[in-house]
């Protein structure tokens, strides 16, 4: 997949009232329309509408580049998609002659349904046939009811705070992602889904954001890092890989520093803790900001593209803090952030200690305008990505190169 | 967490979440116990249509049943809100309003000014309006203009779950007097609402679809008449800005203007009246404020100015419709300046 813009809608398209939590009222859509076809003939590959974050339960196909008849081979261009959040094109996963086209332009497709078929010349009519129409029944029939839904959010009392995550993928090593300050688990739409393909991909909404409770206590890394902790033992991991991004870096570092035991690989991108240097301005703005006006310049120096955030996006962020709560928990983050205008929180004294005992990854954006990537260099031991042009959200603007860092830590942990 | 709950399950749970919170907040009015305590269909009740159910058993003593006498209880909860009370009395429909008019525009809307900023009057009256519920002249009325006129009153039109349990917290801690309309035929409307409290600030307008060709400004049951108009004429290749206001007073002059700014074309929808009204003082600020944007004369699409009419037939004629809004759309879109 190649998002063109996180969370960007196209203009003249109907926005839901904002409120960060709508996806979770959804059940999670099932995944076992995929390949629904493969019963017919194992010559036949079904192309399926793709899920791109845990709350996508339908796409739209705005319009096929491929043809029937056409030969794709991997990684071609196949339909432009949309959905409610977000637009991006379909890449080929399988290589063959595109024999049908069953998703049209326009209709609405449940995630995971047969939207065309990939199968050789030998293949009859008739085999094609059978599955079209088997394909189409699931696509006629739209999503799946509340039964039919695979895992919802789960939450786990932690420290007495309610903690809310969610998980796809059924086999592998368990990844946790740990999002970053004033974010929430959705912030890794483009990745979790991508990464459960070959693991068991969780992500968590820290104390103070999202569905999460929201007191942070003292809102330092370790406080947090209890949460993350928490979910482990709640999921039932021994070990987990840690992906954490900014604060949630720190928050990875942290939850290592503690348990190293339990930590497989770290993967930080544009981590807390590494420098003295970071943008101040910008952690004091958001958490003050009380209306779209004040928020949408503080929210675009996340992006190394300002036009990426949309007013969705910061309709969404604002419902987020007008939650009770919210405000007291982002203030006190702040706190725990801030020495002054400097940063507050060591994260790299704890990554030299963990030394080579646990593959260490760093991921920043050449352009991030909160954390300086110069920082990169004071994280011992890491290997070092540099994503170029992208800001302090990589794993948003450049997913793909992110989610290669992400699986490359991984098989260093052997 | 968000989960889907109704516009009518939003306002109860925004009572019953401040009721929890804040001891000094009660509710009361007609039927909003609802028979509660005695035997029958009765105790299925609370409000005319169910609002208020289950808080009486939640909350003993502070649900008040009350005389049928609007002038009388509506009294009792502004004065009660000047002694330190943060009452939500709940006036069954606008259109009664009339015996009660001098409690709230003479009394509650001006002691903070008659007092020199040292009275606060923290009371929200909840009233259903509009047509639809073949409810007749006397009880279908979009009276909202009348209290937008007001200075000291604030006025809320939520229009979707999301909005109208915000709206409602935000006015019980609100200081201001709060006049606080539900529409009847949204009640049923389901929504995402998460779980926690929160609250969505009065004076800020929402843009619930976005557009470059026309702005269509709307607010209550005529967003989601909008919308549907928006949804058509998006086929026919005019893409339109849908703004709902949310609140007439305070009003969200700057949401409105800069998407005029970028359209050039206005287009109000009010289910009120045409005289006097929302559409007419959105149309004026386009006039004063952004003429110079301006491409098309500014279109309205209100109800006529008649009494809603009961038979059914002339009933759905006089609500606005999404092909009244499309026509109107059209209209100002044609406009080449």
């Amino acid at each position: 997949m190649r998002p063109q813009a996180p969370g960007r809608t196209p203009r003249g398209r109907e926005a839901p009232q904002g409120c960060p939590g709508a996806e979770d009222q959804l059940p999670e859509a099932s995944e076992a329309p995929a390949r629904e076809a493969d019963k017919y003939d194992e010559r036949i590959v079904a192309v399926t509408m793709p899920k791109w974050g845990l709350s996508m339960q339908l796409g739209k196909i705005t319009g096929w580049i491929a043809a029937e008849g056409d030969d794709v081979s991997v990684g071609d261009d196949l339909a432009d998609i949309e959905t409610e959040k977000i637009a991006g094109t379909l890449e080929a996963a399988d290589a063959g002659t595109l024999r049908r086209i069953i998703a049209r332009v326009g209709e609405d497709v449940p995630v995971g349904a047969t939207i065309a078929l990939i199968a050789p010349a030998s293949v009859s009519d008739d085999d094609l046939g059978a599955a079209v129409q088997e394909a189409r029944t699931v696509i006629d029939a739209g999503v799946p009811g509340e039964a039919a839904g695979g895992p919802a959010v789960e939450t786990a009392e932690v420290d007495g705070r309610r903690i809310s995550y969610a998980g796809t993928g059924q086999d592998g090593d368990v990844v946790l992602l740990v999002h970053g300050y004033g974010g929430d688990r959705n912030s890794w739409l483009f990745l979790q889904e991508p990464l459960a393909a070959q693991h068991r991909v969780y992500a968590l909404d820290l104390p103070g954001h999202g569905t999460s409770a929201k007191d942070v206590g003292d809102g330092s890394a370790g406080t947090l890092a209890g949460a993350v902790l928490g979910v482990l033992d709640a999921i039932g991991a021994g070990r987990a890989h840690l992906v954490g991004h900014s604060l949630g870096g720190a928050v990875a570092v942290a939850t290592a520093a503690r348990d190293p035991r339990r930590i497989s690989s770290l993967t930080l991108i544009a981590p807390a803790g590494f420098g003295p240097e970071i943008n101040a301005g910008y952690l004091r703005g958001f958490a003050d900001a009380q209306t779209r006006r004040e928020l949408k310049p503080v929210v675009g120096q996340l992006f190394a593209d300002e036009s990426l955030v949309t007013r969705q996006l910061v309709d969404d962020v604002l419902a987020y803090k007008r939650l009770d709560g919210v405000s007291a928990a982002l203030h006190a983050l702040v706190g725990a952030l801030l020495d002054g205008d400097s940063q507050r929180m060591d994260s790299a004294a704890a990554v030299a200690e963990i030394g080579d005992a646990v593959p260490v990854t760093v991921v920043w954006g050449s352009a991030d305008r909160i954390i300086p990537p110069a920082q990169a260099e004071s994280v011992a031991g890491a290997v070092r990505h540099l994503v170029d042009g992208a800001g302090h959200m990589p794993h948003m603007e450049r997913p793909a190169e992110v989610q290669a860092a992400i699986e490359e830590t991984i098989a260093r942990s052997g | 967490m968000a989960r889907t709950i109704t516009y009518r399950e939003a306002i109860n749970e925004a009572l019953a979440q401040e009721m929890e919170r804040d001891e000094s907040v009660i509710v009361m009015g007609e039927d909003n116990a609802g028979g509660e305590g005695s035997p029958g269909e009765m105790d299925a009740w609370g409000g005319v249509l169910g609002v208020t159910k289950g808080l009486y058993h939640r909350f003993p003593g502070r649900v008040l049943d009350t005389p049928i006498s609007e002038s009388a209880f509506i009294g009792a909860a502004i004065g009660a809100a000047t002694a330190g009370m943060r009452p939500v009395a709940e006036l069954m429909f606008v259109d009664f309003m009339g015996v009660c008019f001098d409690q709230i525009y003479n009394q509650a809307a001006k002691f903070r000014y008659m007092f020199g900023g040292k009275a606060v009057t923290p009371v929200v009256i909840r009233t259903m309006y509009g047509a639809g519920l073949r409810a007749a002249a006397q009880h279908s009325q979009c009276l909202y203009p009348l209290f937008t006129h007001i200075p000291g009153l604030k006025v809320v039109l939520p229009s979707t779950p999301y909005d109208a349990k915000g709206l409602l917290m935000q006015a019980i801690r609100d200081d201001d007097p709060v006049m606080f309309f539900e529409h009847k035929a949204l009640y049923d409307l389901a929504g995402p609402v998460p779980e926690e409290g929160y609250v969505v600030p009065f004076g800020e307008a929402s843009v619930v679809r976005e557009g470059g060709d026309v702005t269509i400004v709307a607010l209550g049951r005529m967003v989601h008449t909008s919308l549907e108009a928006a949804k058509q004429l998006a086929a026919d290749g005019v893409e339109c800005e849908v703004i709902d206001l949310r609140t007439t007073s305070p009003l969200d002059e700057d949401t409105v203007l800069e998407s005029v700014e970028a359209t050039g074309r206005l287009v109000v929808v009010d289910e009120a009246h045409p005289r006097c009204s929302v559409a007419t003082d959105i149309a004026a600020l386009a006039a004063r404020k952004a003429f110079g944007a301006l491409r098309a004369p500014v279109e309205t699409v209100t109800a006529p100015h008649t009494p809603v009419p009961f038979s059914n037939t002339l009933e759905d004629l006089y609500v606005p419709d999404a092909q009244r809004i499309v026509n109107a759309v059209k209209t100002v879109a044609q406009w080449a300046r």
